[in-house]
This record gives structure tokens, C-alpha cells and sequence, in this order.
């Protein structure tokens, strides 16, 4: 008997966290694949099944593709300034920038990132204010009044005036994780490569950039997993709007959810999005298992 | 500790090989780097010091003078704010918080301390049975999510979302804590054995303890997550007097219109509790961060 406790020993521990991810967490995604399987909405008694017509409708949508579009574009520049400018902040700081001052300024960095993205998103659409926001008024100030608009009222500039506010927030976060990697690099390298007469950009390529890379890995797939499933900026900026330009998967999966009332579109969408997200997580374990770099 | 004094021995070695070969490429590299850090601090900074601003001023000061400071620091648009609903969503938030970090780091560290500790078989299936959790994103279960928090009696409620919180932070949290739990010496449980210890002792009375740095960052990962969560606030609670901090302030938004002093102020108010806990708790938050990238 006790040595059949002891059997169940972990499992009793662990219980309460099996039963929630289970029951919250990945029931919830497949009932997805289940439910976009049929036409229904929150008030229909009965759901009908309609095989695979949700997703020829996502085939035909052209909202759809516009978001995925918009999602892609997402990703480019994320990896862009979270990924690449984040590595050379992270490296300027850990080898220019004298200890204390590089210590209070990847904190300053960092600050955007325990913002909500409410705030930060309102703050930025008030920025963007064509009226009264800091933007147009420095561009005036500056002499580009011509450039001046209703940046996110504009199919032209809204996405990219959400991506814009989505990098001031999030590059703090990847710089201060590339930094960690950054120390985690044995300090004599640099020795020998100052003593050989490398430069700071040689020392940087062959030296910082080789021994990162399995941070950068990471937070590509990280990166670009998050900019697929981006949905409180634009839901705070834009909505959505202008004309439908600016939504990305998980908005269009809320409109059609809980405004257009079509449950089972929203399913398929949502498994669609599952499905690459689970994608980039298993290349990530898959990159993870390979042979790490040695020193 | 040990990357510090590393790094005093890298400052004042190759300083010496440096000044020799100090050129004008240098001083143009430094001046355009230091330049570009400024920059990048003035770019984090002046949005969050002018929505602080902007707060204390009039309507008119807003559209005359965006950059300037008011003729009177006026404090009661931060009463007003608090006053129109501010006050409510932060008494929210603030339980859906405390609520999800209790729970969240309580049931992750017994899951944790099932797998660290208990050699019993297939419980590393458990493990990666928690640590898949990690794969599903709340956007992609909203639709699902929606009908079973119905069946449980648990939408429109706090409880519902803390319950949520903690479902969805158990995967990072169990591992973070278990990374360190693997750590601590097996001779502190088998001499707690000797003194007549069961497990559940053991549990309480020394991993637990001895695990305090880390539940601390867990705390502190898992405040930032429910202080900041949108898509499940937005969808699960209805009722006004239940509304969360992020999705309130959306509300407010639609009900302050032009209302921009008292607007500001609301989010800052929102902002400031975030940034202070972070300025305080830096280094747990971000030991938490590193850990929890895997090292």
C-alpha cells in the first residue's frame, strides 16, 4: 500500500495543474477544430454541421488574407527591431557603455514593457491625434508639415503606425535578454580577440553573434509567434478600421466571434492560428534538441 | 557576482590597449553611439513624461502648448480620474491579481515539486503534458472558452478570470520553479527524512523556504500578466462593475470623448503601479525572465 502511494506520489502533486491546463487550457483548443465544423452563434439551439465550409469561406475572405498579410508584416518588422536592433543595442550597452550607466539604461529600455498594452496603445493613439498629438506637432516644428496626418484614420499609415508603438514597447524586453546572453559569454574571448587586433564590429560578428545564437533562435520563434497572435494593439488603436485594413487573425477572429455572431468562422480562424503557433513551437523544440555551440 | 568582477577585469585591461590605438573613427563611433542610446531614452521617456504631464492640464493647454507644462498643476483631473471609474478598475485588478499570483504560484510549485522531486514513472509525462500548455495562446481558445465558462457558472466573474490566469501561467510558472527546485541539494530532503519528515513536510517546511527567491520573480511575472491582460478581460466580464484596469480604460475612453486631462490621467494612474514594482523588484523580475528563457 505505501509503496503504491509512493508510485502515485508526483501525480498527487501535480494534480491540480493537470486538471486546469487540461480542462482550460487544451480542451478549449481542440473543441476549436470541432467546432469549426459547424455554423452556429451564441443564441443557436442547435449547430449545424457543415463540414469543412468555414474554411472554404476563410479561403474566400478577403479580410482574412488582409490580416494574414497584415500579421506577416507584423512579423517582418518585429524580427527587424526586436531581434537584430535588440541584439546590437543589447551589445553596445554590454561593451561601449560603462557599467552603471549601461545598468539604468536597459532598466529605462525596459520600462515600456510593464505597460499595459492598453495604455501604451491609448497613449499612442493620442500621439497620433491629428488635433493635438505629439507627432504632427513635431513634424511641424521640424518643418515637415506636409507630412502631417490622421495617422491611424488612414488605410495608408495605420498598420504601421500600430507597429511603430508595438516596437517602442516590446524592443526593451528582447535587449535585456540578449544582454543576459551577452554575459553568459566567457570574458577571455574578448581578450584575445582585442589582443589579436580585432576591431569592436569584427568582435561582434565573430565572436558575440556566433555565441547568441541560440537566444536569437529563440527569440525569433518567440518574436514571430508573438505577431501572429497580436490582438490588444489593434483592438485598442484601431478596431479594426479604417475599412477593415489594420485587423490582424485574432481581431477578425473577435469580430466575427462576438460582433458578427458567426462562432463557427471564428473557430476555424482560431484553429488556423493554432496550427501555425504550434508550428513555430515545434521547431523551436526540434532547434532546441540540436547540439548547443560549445566554448 | 561573478559576471561583476568579470567585467571590472575587462574594463581595465583592454582600456590600456585601447587609448593606444584610440583614432577619429572612434570618436565618431562613440559621439554616434552615444547619440543613438540618448535618443532611444528620450523616445521611452518623453511619451510617458507627457502623458504624466498632460494629466495636470486643461483642455485648452492640451491643443495650445502640448509641449509646455500647465499655468496650474491641476490634481483634480487625477480625482475626477479616479472618481469616473478608475478607482473600480483598480480595486479589480488588483484582486484578479492578488488572486492569480496566489493561486498561480502555489499550484505551480507543488506541480513543480511533484517533478523535481518524485521518481515515480511517467510523471515526466506530466511534465510535458503542463510544459505543452505553452503552445495554446488565449486568443486562439476565446471561442470555446466562451461556452464552457457559461457551463461552469464562471463568465462575467473575477473568479472565472483568476481562474483563467492561473490555468494559463501554470505551463511558464511550474517550469521556472522547477528549474530551480532541481537545483537544491537532495541531502536537505533526506536529512529532513532522517528527522522523521514525510513529503508533505518536506514541501512546506524546506523546498518551499529555500525556493522563496524564485516564487518571488514567479509573483512578480504572474502581477505583470494579470495587471496587463486584455482578450480574456474583454470577452469574459460584461458587467461595468466588474471591468479590470485594461479593458476599463478602454470603456472609459468611450465615455470621456474629449475629456482628454481626465483621460491622461487615467492612464497614468493605470501605468504607475506596474512601473514602480518593476523599479523595486528589478532584479527578481528580471532573474525571473532569464530563468524562465531556459539558460
Amino acid at each position: 500500500m505505501r509503496r503504491k502511494l509512493r508510485y502515485l506520489g508526483g501525480w498527487w502533486w501535480m494534480t491540480p495543474a493537470l486538471v486546469l491546463v487540461g480542462v482550460f487550457v487544451y480542451y478549449p483548443v481542440l473543441q476549436n477544430f470541432q467546432l469549426s465544423l459547424y455554423s452556429w452563434n451564441a443564441f443557436s439551439r442547435a449547430p449545424r454541421y457543415v463540414g469543412m465550409d468555414n474554411y472554404a469561406t476563410m479561403v474566400a475572405d478577403e479580410v482574412f488574407w488582409r490580416a494574414l498579410w497584415n500579421n506577416v508584416i507584423y512579423a517582418v518588422v518585429s524580427l527587424i527591431f526586436q531581434v537584430f536592433f535588440a541584439l546590437v543595442l543589447a551589445a553596445i550597452l554590454e561593451e561601449f557603455v560603462h557599467r552603471r550607466l549601461a545598468g539604468f539604461l536597459r532598466a529605462l529600455y525596459f520600462i515600456p514593457t510593464v505597460i499595459s498594452i492598453t495604455v501604451s496603445g491609448i497613449l499612442f493613439s493620442f500621439i497620433y491625434n491629428p488635433e493635438f498629438g505629439l507627432l504632427n506637432k513635431l513634424l511641424q516644428a521640424i518643418g515637415l508639415g506636409g507630412l502631417t496626418r490622421a495617422w491611424l484614420g488612414e488605410e495608408g499609415t495605420a498598420m504601421g503606425s500600430i507597429i511603430a508603438m508595438s516596437q517602442w514597447q516590446s524592443f526593451g524586453y528582447t535587449a535585456v535578454l540578449f544582454i543576459v546572453a551577452i554575459q553568459r559569454i566567457p570574458r577571455d574571448l574578448y581578450e584575445s580577440a582585442r589582443i589579436d587586433g580585432a576591431g569592436r564590429v569584427r568582435t561582434f560578428v565573430s565572436i558575440t553573434l556566433p555565441l547568441v545564437r541560440e537566444m536569437t533562435t529563440l527569440l525569433v520563434i518567440i518574436t514571430v509567434s508573438g505577431a501572429f497572435l497580436v490582438f490588444n494593439e489593434v483592438m485598442v488603436m484601431t478596431a479594426g478600421g479604417p475599412a477593415r485594413s489594420t485587423h490582424v487573425l485574432g481581431t477578425w477572429l473577435y469580430f466575427n466571434a462576438f460582433m458578427a455572431d458567426d462562432m463557427g468562422y471564428a473557430s476555424a480562424i482560431a484553429s488556423f492560428i493554432f496550427v501555425i503557433t504550434l508550428a513555430l513551437a515545434i521547431g523551436q523544440l526540434a532547434y532546441g534538441n540540436r547540439k548547443r555551440v560549445e566554448w | 557576482m561573478v559576471t561583476a568582477s568579470v567585467q571590472d577585469q575587462r574594463r581595465t585591461v583592454p582600456s590600456r590597449l585601447r587609448r593606444s590605438s584610440t583614432t577619429v573613427v572612434d570618436v565618431v563611433a562613440h559621439l554616434l553611439v552615444s547619440v543613438l542610446l540618448l535618443a532611444l531614452a528620450l523616445a521611452v521617456l518623453y511619451p510617458l513624461a507627457w502623458m504624466l504631464i498632460s494629466g495636470f492640464k486643461t483642455n485648452f493647454e492640451i491643443f495650445s502648448d502640448p509641449w509646455g507644462l500647465p499655468a496650474t498643476w491641476r490634481v483634480e483631473n487625477f480625482v475626477a480620474a479616479a472618481n469616473k471609474g478608475v478607482t473600480t478598475y483598480f480595486v479589480n485588478s488588483l484582486l484578479v491579481t492578488a488572486g492569480s499570483i496566489v493561486s498561480t504560484t502555489m499550484i505551480s510549485a507543488w506541480a513543480a515539486y511533484g517533478l523535481a522531486r518524485t521518481k515515480a514513472p511517467l510523471v515526466k509525462y506530466g511534465g510535458w503534458f503542463i510544459l505543452g500548455g505553452l503552445m495554446v495562446s488565449p486568443t486562439v481558445a476565446l471561442v470555446p472558452l466562451f461556452g464552457l465558462l457559461q457551463q461552469l457558472r464562471l463568465f462575467d466573474s473575477l473568479v472565472g478570470l483568476v481562474v483563467l490566469y492561473t490555468a494559463y501561467r501554470i505551463p511558464f510558472t511550474t517550469f521556472l520553479i522547477r528549474a530551480y527546485m532541481v537545483d537544491l541539494p537532495t541531502t536537505l530532503d533526506e536529512a529532513a527524512t532522517i528527522d522523521g519528515a514525510g513529503r508533505f513536510q518536506i514541501f512546506w517546511r524546506v523546498i518551499l523556504p529555500l525556493s522563496k527567491p524564485i516564487l518571488v520573480s514567479a509573483a512578480l511575472l504572474q502581477a505583470l500578466f494579470s495587471w496587463n491582460e486584455f482578450a480574456f478581460a474583454l470577452v469574459f466580464l460584461s458587467r461595468r462593475e466588474l471591468k479590470t484596469l485594461p479593458v476599463g480604460l478602454m470603456d472609459m475612453q468611450s465615455r470621456l470623448l474629449t475629456d482628454w486631462p481626465v483621460q491622461f490621467a487615467s492612464l497614468a494612474l493605470a501605468a504607475l503601479p506596474m512601473i514602480l514594482v518593476f523599479l523595486i523588484g528589478q532584479r527578481a523580475f528580471l532573474r525571473g525572465l532569464t530563468d524562465g528563457m531556459g539558460k
